[in-house]
């Protein structure tokens, strides 16, 4: 090839690959803009604070009514519940594949844990309608288990191959100094352990838990299957409940395009959408937090 | 003696909670091999649903789900491709560029029921295309390609410095070092993260709630501006709206079996090809 046609097509590849580049990098910009003009329409109609402070949602309604509190914390319901769960299992799992496994465990361990990540959430939902469901309905005694712990148990599920790979690849990055200097003095594995290696992955490990309870409230399916689905309060583990992903979910499929409801649920996705946003970026700020402690 | 036995219990809590994630997944996968494995049959996977989804088989939805993938690999693959080949191999590094990061690291932790309003508010009815198989399969290109960029800049990142400096020694230009060094060598890697990317949204429900799934349709074309079936859009229905819900039950069942070995035989794919590429690698 001549010389300078070569230098036409290396300038013309460098300015597509920064297009594709650029391109996607404005997705995020794009989403959240989409999100912004569709849900600006609704803030014109209904104040932003009665939509977060009230609990009465009914767009139907005459008069409608969009208040979204129930919703809201139904969401906090099921994901403290699920991180409840997931925490605890998720960083002894941990734990246990850092610093305990052997060799052939680990290998045997780690494609399980992917294995575990790679279900579709819809499975997991159907599970929690027909074996969980059926399980918590004989424990309350009540005629179907489909309530908010029901979610919470799908959703650690769910979480858990998230928080235990963030939390290995953190407690796997401690220095082994750190813990040739504990044992030196004369501390035992689990001295080590608890008092040397977790703190020192603390930050690692909380990004963990922060990218779990990302994956936890942004759900969809699991929790429209087995939550219940009741708009209201609720008052504990054992109360129906519906999320916000939830009620996005039902109701886009019935409502008529642009309409005040339809925009409302485009305010429901905004304020998920910001709340997943903080916890991700929290998340990502200890992942930076730990990468540079590797490097040390 | 005391102490002996409580390092046991501390080494037995860790061991338990294991166990414990281990049990999920086996609970998960033998309830659905034991009970799905009933109705699951050639019949089941050849033959279209008949008598109001209460007996024949789910082909529309299988060929359904093939179609959305493809359109998912052939959108978000080469697009993705190329972003990371320019993050990695291009972009200085600026505050542009970390924003650029930055931007896709957050997308791939946004919910996937907001990508499907985007869908429907950007293909569906912005670019009028409709609720299809081509506004889903666009809605699930987005969500694939952060997935996608993250994993194929690893993969290139594994690319070691000496080979592209040779490449440059013999006169390539930077262009040419790409497409004849570093893209074939990294491809193993690259292939492995579009089809663990492409598996994660063959299993994606919320996206296409809203953007071309049905329930049912009568002799579909599978053309690409039409509305079309998807086997975890199907489980869902058959689990949840169906109008006699313990009568579909084994069909059920069945559906989530398929669905889980259709996402598990492309999970070990990816897997044979990563190990394959990196036993190539060892003995090389």
């Amino acid at each position: 090839m001549k010389l300078v046609s070569r230098k036409h097509t290396e300038k013309f590849t460098a300015r597509f690959f920064k297009a594709c580049g650029f391109g996607a990098g404005s997705v995020l910009i794009a989403l959240s803009l989409m999100l912004v003009w569709n849900a600006a329409a609704f803030f014109i109609h209904v104040k932003p604070y009665d939509f977060v402070s009230k609990t009465q949602w009914d767009p139907t309604g005459s008069p409608s009514a969009y208040g979204m509190l129930s919703m809201l914390i139904s969401t906090m319901l099921v994901a403290v519940g699920a991180m409840l769960i997931a925490i605890p299992l998720g960083i002894g799992t941990a734990a246990f594949l850092a610093e305990y496994a052997g060799r052939k465990l680990k290998n045997m361990l780690k494609p399980a844990i992917e294995m575990l990540a790679a279900i579709p959430s819809v499975a997991i939902g159907f599970l929690g309608i027909v074996v969980i469901s059926p399980g918590l309905a004989g424990l309350t005694g009540r005629s179907n288990g489909l309530n908010a712990l029901n979610g919470a148990i799908l959703l650690s599920v769910m979480a858990l191959p998230t928080i235990i790979t963030v939390a290995q690849d953190a407690i796997d990055g401690i220095p082994i100094s750190y813990k040739e200097a504990s044992f030196g003095i004369g501390a035992s594995r689990w001295q080590t352990l608890t008092q040397v290696t977790i703190p020192a992955a603390a930050p690692g490990i909380l990004a963990a838990i922060m990218l779990g309870v990302g994956r936890a409230i942004g759900e969809t399916m699991t929790v429209l299957m087995a939550t219940g689905n009741a708009i209201a309060l609720p008052h504990g583990f054992f109360d129906a409940v519906r999320t916000m992903t939830a009620t996005i979910a039902i109701e886009m499929g019935e409502v008529p395009f642009q309409t005040t409801h339809y925009y409302a649920l485009f305010s429901v996705a905004i304020l998920l959408f910001i709340i997943t946003l903080v916890i991700n970026m929290i998340g990502e700020y200890f992942v930076g937090r730990f990468k540079k402690f590797e490097i040390r | 003696m005391k102490r002996k036995l409580l390092e046991y219990l501390e080494w037995g809590s860790l061991l338990m909670s294991t166990t414990a994630v281990c049990f999920f997944l086996v609970v998960i996968l033998w309830d659905l091999a034991s009970k799905g494995a009933g109705s699951l049959s050639w019949d089941f996977v050849s033959r279209f649903p008949e008598n109001g989804m209460t007996s024949g088989g789910i082909l529309p939805a299988i060929i359904g789900t093939v179609m959305l993938t493809v359109i998912t690999a052939i959108t978000a693959a080469p697009f993705g491709i190329c972003c990371a080949i320019y993050l990695h191999e291009y972009a200085p590094d600026t505050p542009v560029t970390r924003l650029i990061r930055a931007s896709i690291r957050n997308l791939a932790g946004v919910p996937s029921v907001i990508f499907g309003l985007f869908g429907l508010a950007c293909f569906v009815q912005a670019l009028h295309l409709g609720t299809s198989l081509l506004s889903a399969g666009l809605t699930l290109g987005l969500l694939s390609l952060p997935y996608i960029i993250v994993t194929s800049e690893e993969a290139l990142h594994r690319v070691p410095v000496s080979i592209r400096e040779g490449a440059w020694a013999l006169g390539a230009t930077h262009f040419e070092m790409v497409r004849d060094i570093v893209v074939p060598s990294a491809l193993p890697g690259i292939i492995t993260g579009i089809i663990l990317a492409v598996s994660r949204a063959a299993g994606e429900t919320a996206p296409i709630l809203f953007t071309g799934a049905a329930y049912y349709i009568n002799n579909p074309s599978f053309s690409l501006d039409q509305e079309f079936m998807a086997l975890p859009y199907h489980l869902y229905m058959l689990s949840t709206q169906h109008q006699s819900v313990d009568l579909v039950r084994p069909l059920a069942y069945s559906t989530a079996l398929v669905l889980i070995i259709v996402v598990l035989l492309l999970n070990l794919t990816a897997f044979y090809i990563r190990y394959k590429s990196s036993k190539d690698h060892a003995t090389a």
